[in-house]
């Protein structure tokens, strides 16, 4: 009577084990991928000793908060048809030239990311939002709270984001990422986080942390995830 | 001939004099000038622009004009601690622009001194006395 018990636990340990494996394997192969296409220019994991250097060296933003950041599906559709999300480049330094009435950027210059086909975009999506920091925390953002107009009064003119950051094509400064997509690319509690404390996930990035409310926090959050939320 | 070789050896002692002129120019640049340079280049030169003559590439996203740090005259109206605590607080802590923000997250405070010291370097108000 235990002879055919045991069989038959044998049997199905080792069809649980066989069903399992493809998973495994698969996330293995998503992380090996994401090691071979990413690693050499973006950092996985938090740099141990970040430095003003760092910035100055990296080819590519810091990708080891990325499961906090991206949504998924932009993310997939990005990586198969990239387009240029920094205007002036990874560090925009490196692309100003001095000049009249303004110091501009060679935007021929500025980096281009590589394209994958749409199969490796899924893999690289699931690999990079499983890249979490466990600095922000979701459900943070309240958009029930927020007044659209005074964020992007806030934005625009009070507390200055537009000095860098364009929130619509061709409006606004160019040292920080565009954002005029940031509704389909960004998570809003990342967003909150971010703006809250830049440094807190990037030591010595040239984002200042500004001195905001929480009611400022929220509304320059609502504001900015409601950009692009269309364009995809 | 020997009107040319004068001449000769006018244009080989200038050229003399500009060569030793660069290298003094250089060495007055100490070593805390030139580290507080290259944060300048990663942190203010985005709106304070590379030539630090207050047109950064991020001109075009402000509604106020970044000041002009090369501008002797106006610079040198600038107490120090005014320009420290513009730098640590923000604009609006000196009745200035609240665009320009505090830096006191990303300096040390011994770095914003460094910086202070920088801009004075920069716009030759150490000099103009």
């Amino acid at each position: 009577m235990k002879a055919p018990m045991i069989l038959a636990a044998c049997v199905g340990l080792t069809a649980l084990a066989l069903a399992a494996r493809p998973a495994a394997v698969e996330a293995q192969s998503a992380d090996s991928e994401l090691a071979s296409q990413c690693a050499s220019c973006h950092a996985l994991t938090k740099p141990a000793n970040p430095t003003v250097e760092h910035l100055w060296n990296r080819k590519g933003p810091d990708l080891w908060y990325a499961g906090d950041k991206f949504n998924r599906e932009w993310l997939v559709g990005w990586l198969q048809n990239p387009t240029p999300i920094r205007p002036g480049g990874v560090l925009w330094f490196k692309h100003a030239k001095a000049g009249e009435p303004h110091d501009t950027i060679d935007t021929a210059a500025v980096e281009k990311h590589p394209k994958v086909d749409a199969a490796t975009a899924e893999k690289l999506a699931d690999a990079l939002l499983g890249l979490k920091s466990g600095l922000v925390t979701e459900g943070t953002f309240k958009p029930e709270a927020v007044n659209m107009a005074m964020g992007k009064m806030a934005f625009g003119k009070l507390r200055g984001c537009a000095a860098c950051h364009q929130d619509q094509k061709g409006q606004g400064g160019l040292s920080g990422p565009q954002l005029y997509d940031a509704g389909a690319r960004l998570k809003p509690d990342y967003v909150l986080a971010y703006t809250k404390d830049p440094q807190q996930f990037d030591r010595y990035v040239w984002m200042p942390t500004l001195t905001l409310s929480e009611p400022d926090l929220q509304r320059l959050t609502g504001y900015i995830v409601s950009l692009g939320k269309e364009a995809k | 001939m020997l009107r040319y070789g004068l001449a000769a050896l006018g244009v080989v002692a200038l050229s003399g004099a500009i060569a030793l002129h660069q290298p003094a120019r250089a060495e007055a640049e100490s070593p805390k000038i030139r580290a507080t340079a290259h944060l300048y280049d990663t942190y203010c030169a985005q709106c304070h622009g590379i030539q630090r003559n207050g047109k950064g590439i991020n001109v075009v996203g402000l509604s106020v004009q970044p000041r002009d740090h090369s501008d002797t005259v106006a610079m040198s109206s600038l107490p120090r601690d005014q320009i420290v605590k513009a730098i640590s607080e923000g604009g609006a802590a000196v009745n200035k622009s609240a665009l320009m923000p505090s830096w006191a997250n990303v300096f040390t405070p011994e770095q914003i001194q460094d910086m202070a010291d920088y801009l004075i370097y920069v716009c030759k108000c150490d000099q103009s006395k």
